[in-house]
């Protein structure tokens, strides 16, 4: 393994907070490798600023494994940076050169409200799940589960969009600020499943009339959320959901 | 340091009667609460894991006011999303001879017979009904062509019997439990408050009655009344700094409950896992783990030889071309009936071995993992197919094409089998606090076998704690408490003052130093194997770090908002006292079980149990600032015979 030091510049986005003015700030890490997640990038600029006595930069991350859909940042005008189908926590800084600089900046939607640095508060996503996503069942009392067979092709599609982890990506990169591919997943993965189907006409609209409310853009086919996407979820959802609303309210 | 044998405080509450019995007859005995009295009871539920989203939604259904609380932005990113392998079941689809009884014997074997019998058997017998919940809520389990479920099979058992959705069932099992969580919360049954760390528990009249929580957005400190805390926070690998647990998860709740009288139960188990991602260097922040479903097509080597490790490792041999008689497929090798499927004790420590024989190879903390007789066998669509996420996530990390060049891997810490000591009902010693999944210490005894953690998060919420919640309420009738009550005071301004002495050390090391500090202690300590001399080392020098961190510790900011790296230091702390009571425990138990090996008890390499001196569970009671006392609860096994675990 190389352990070649590599020099990062960074511009950072800053904010103390919603109602606080904001501006990119430049850092440069002299010893960053190649080894390093772009997330341990931070956490060192992080050690060395708090060394000097200045403030960390805050931003949200936990599995760090691409699976808890914590972290969320636009690195150089790229949802979760330049790696396809990869959040930013499994981004390595191999996928950069010795001397690059870096932008990073927060999700910006009006949907999704700054908290501070590079936090925003995605709320509204968990606003439009509890609209509807859902098949309404309560705990206990069912039939075995082999008596609700799913050929195999039809569950690998109900996965495929089931495999979203509400990370925000597709909102940040859409021009429009639209949610469709977040909320189109699920409805897509539940009308592909028979558990789905009692509720699919109310579930449809009740979620989508919640991405509305909840200050999010309209889909105009543009395409970025499947770009950025980091479970590769594809648009063909957002068809889906539109067939699904039509069928729902005509 | 007092030690207390068969204590009168550890009441197990296990019903009497024939273990294939117990749990239905206990089910028929406990009272019931009316829909009308439910609703008049309030629960605070800490964590949305797999145990805490699935007991919330499932207590609101029934009619509770549920308050659920999590440290994430959102109830659906708490770590069991990251859980990849599977979820056993004793549904016996493939045929193979499986049942209760099978998945039960696994289990307590599995676990080095340090489990109660009770509550394994009854873990067993509601996981059937876990499956048919998940696969009702519409969870995308893996399917055969005929549309029925897929099962795969998993170290430790020589049947297939779980249940999976790709790489990522725990993602899909959470998923599931969060959407009938957010269900509730749109019919207004549960109130979600996330961002909100528990700091402390309300005990009124002895009873858990409410929290102290942090709300991480703004800082300021949050008041909840209840009649019943349910703490369902996880584990806490994390004191090991380095682990495949999340960055946020830690033992802060737990600990917290544990000083106000909930007794810990077995804090030295501790699972290490043999199939992750190895260490690249000192900036590392965590681990990453490959599923262990890959030991059933991966085949586990290093080389032969010293000499030849060491061409690897400096680069000058590249694996592929070590010849067959150079390697060592040393799980199969030394275990030829389970070969490369042993449980994890056992792999992670053979690993071990090995590197310490000089023959690791990477770093020389890593062995192989290699598919290249599967590719040949079965093609590399086939394999693709099974772990193709798995192989790609590998690539991210390490650069390196797991499809040409076999995988490294080394173990690492992933699960703590310790935990609260809780009663038959999941209830802790102080009465109406109750912990679930890992944060309690139920059912794993010294070893978890893979595929069960998640059969035991979604247990204990979606079939125990709604059964055994309304007996206690029933019977105890707790009287109404709100937050005015002078305890909230106390406790807040003990959290608050806690807070406040922090921030003013303004120290010179970070929090992240005295976390890797007393990493490495645990990890050399108290780790993969142990000795009396090592642990006593350990409890000087973590005692020593503690100090240390109260006095030169340096939290940047204030506590009146977002302040992750305050967050970050109100966990330490407590790690660092927890990893003392860890090492005492470790210390107190001088034989080996499961994932607690001590070198001085084994017999060729082989864990060493005493089942005569040690066949009890250890559980700590917190003497306010004069150490702790161990309270011992004897295991009784009347179904199975205590036999030497041997996976030859």
């Amino acid at each position: 393994m190389s352990t070649e030091k590599m020099t990062i510049h960074l511009k950072v986005w800053r904010q103390k907070g919603p109602n606080e003015p904001g501006k990119l700030v430049d850092y440069t890490v002299n010893d960053a490798n190649e080894h390093m997640s772009f997330l341990e990038l931070l956490d060192w600029l992080n050690e060395a600023l708090m060394k000097k006595g200045e403030e960390p930069i805050e931003f949200d991350h936990d599995c760090r494994e691409g699976i808890c859909g914590s972290c969320n940042m636009m690195i150089n005008g790229m949802a979760h940076g330049p790696q396809r189908g990869t959040a930013a926590c499994q981004l390595h800084m191999r996928q950069f050169k010795d001397g690059d600089t870096v932008v990073v900046e927060p999700w910006r939607a009006t949907a999704f409200p700054l908290i501070k640095d590079l936090v925003v508060d995605r709320a509204a996503f968990d606003n439009i799940m509890a609209a509807g996503g859902y098949v309404s069942v309560n705990t206990g009392g069912y039939v075995d589960a082999n008596a609700i067979p799913i050929p195999k092709d039809e569950a690998e599609t109900a996965f495929d969009y089931a495999a979203c982890i509400g990370c925000g990506a597709c909102v940040a990169a859409c021009p429009n600020s639209s949610a469709s591919l977040f909320t189109a997943a699920k409805i897509s993965q539940y009308a592909h499943l028979p558990q789905g189907h009692a509720e699919r006409k109310k579930r449809v609209v009740a979620m989508v009339d919640q991405m509305e409310k909840e200050g999010f853009g309209d889909c105009s086919n543009h395409g970025e959320c499947e770009a950025v996407c980091p479970k590769e979820i594809s648009i063909t959802a957002i068809a889906e959901m539109r067939r699904e609303y039509i069928k729902a309210v005509l | 340091m007092e030690i207390i044998e068969n204590s009168p405080k550890l009441v197990s509450k296990i019903p009497d009667g024939p273990l294939t019995e117990k749990w239905s007859k206990h089910k028929n005995s406990i009272k019931l609460l009316s829909p009308a009295n439910k609703k008049k009871h309030t629960v605070l539920v800490v964590g949305t894991g797999l145990a805490g989203a699935s007991a919330a939604a499932s207590l609101a259904e029934m009619g509770y006011n549920v308050k659920a609380f999590c440290i994430q932005d959102s109830a659906r990113r708490a770590h069991s999303i990251a859980a990849q392998g599977g979820i056993n079941a004793a549904k016996n689809y493939p045929n193979d001879g499986d049942n209760v009884w099978r998945l039960f014997y696994d289990t307590i074997k599995g676990g080095d017979y340090r489990a109660r019998e009770a509550n394994v058997y009854r873990l067993a017998e509601v996981s059937n009904s876990i499956i048919d919940q998940c696969v009702a809520q519409g969870v995308p389990f893996a399917r055969e062509y005929g549309g029925t479920l897929a099962n795969r099979s998993f170290g430790g058992a020589q049947v297939s019997r779980t249940f999976y959705a790709r790489g990522q069932t725990g993602q899909q099992l959470l998923l599931g439990a969060y959407s009938a969580l957010m269900r509730q919360v749109h019919l207004g049954k549960v109130e979600m408050l996330p961002r909100r760390e528990m700091l402390d528990l309300v005990k009124v009249d002895g009873k858990a009655r409410g929290i102290i929580v942090r709300n991480l957005v703004t800082g300021d400190m949050e008041r909840y009344a209840g009649d019943a805390v349910l703490l369902c926070t996880g584990g806490y690998g994390n004191v090991y700094y380095l682990s495949t647990n999340a960055k946020n998860s830690n033992v802060t709740a737990a600990w917290r409950c544990y000083k106000r009288g909930a007794f810990f139960g077995n804090p030295n188990y501790t699972q290490i896992h043999p199939t992750c991602i190895p260490v690249s260097g000192i900036y590392q922040s965590k681990l990453t783990l490959m599923s262990e479903s890959l030991r059933n097509d991966g085949r586990v080597w290093v080389p032969k030889t010293k000499e030849l490790a060491e061409q690897v490792r400096s680069g000058k041999l590249h694996p592929n071309d070590i010849k067959e008689d150079d390697r060592d497929y040393f799980l199969e090798r030394k275990y030829p009936s389970f070969g490369n499927l042993v449980p994890r004790d056992v792999a992670s420590r053979n690993a071990k071995y090995v590197c310490d024989e000089g023959r690791g190879v990477g770093s020389g903390l890593a062995v192989y993992l290699d598919f290249r007789d599967a590719i040949k066998e079965q093609g590399a669509d086939t394999i693709s197919a099974k772990y193709g996420n798995l192989f790609e996530m590998y690539e991210k990390i390490q650069g390196e094409d797991p499809y040409k060049v076999p995988m490294m891997i080394f173990p690492a810490v992933h699960y703590t089998m310790g935990g609260l000591w809780v009663d038959y009902n999941l209830m802790t010693t102080v009465p109406g606090l109750y912990a679930l999944g890992e944060a309690n210490f139920s059912d794993h005894g010294a070893n978890r076998l893979g595929a069960s953690a998640l059969m035991q998060g979604l247990a204990d919420g979606y079939f125990v704690v709604p059964y055994t919640l309304g007996d206690y309420l029933a019977t105890d009738k707790p009287e109404k408490v709100d937050t005015s009550h002078p305890e909230f005071d106390k406790i807040e301004k003990e959290a608050t003052e806690r807070i406040d002495k922090l921030l003013a050390i303004k120290g010179k090391k970070t929090v992240l130093d005295f976390h890797r500090e007393l990493g490495n202690l645990m990890w050399d300590y108290v780790g993969m194997s142990r000795n009396k001399e090592g642990l006593e080392t350990a409890i000087e020098k973590i005692s020593a770090l503690r100090e240390e961190f109260w006095k030169d510790v340096n939290i940047p900011g204030d506590a009146n908002y977002y302040n992750k790296y305050l967050e970050y230091a109100l966990r330490i702390a407590d790690f660092l006292e927890l990893g003392e009571l860890m090492a005492r425990d470790a210390l107190v138990r001088e034989e080996s079980c499961g994932g607690h090996f001590r070198e001085e008890y084994q017999v060729d390499g082989e864990a060493k149990r005493n089942d005569a001196d040690f066949a009890f569970v250890s559980a700590w009671e917190y003497l306010n600032g004069e150490g702790e006392r161990l309270h011992k609860e004897e295991l009784k096994f009347e179904n199975v015979e205590l036999t030497q675990r041997s996976y030859k």
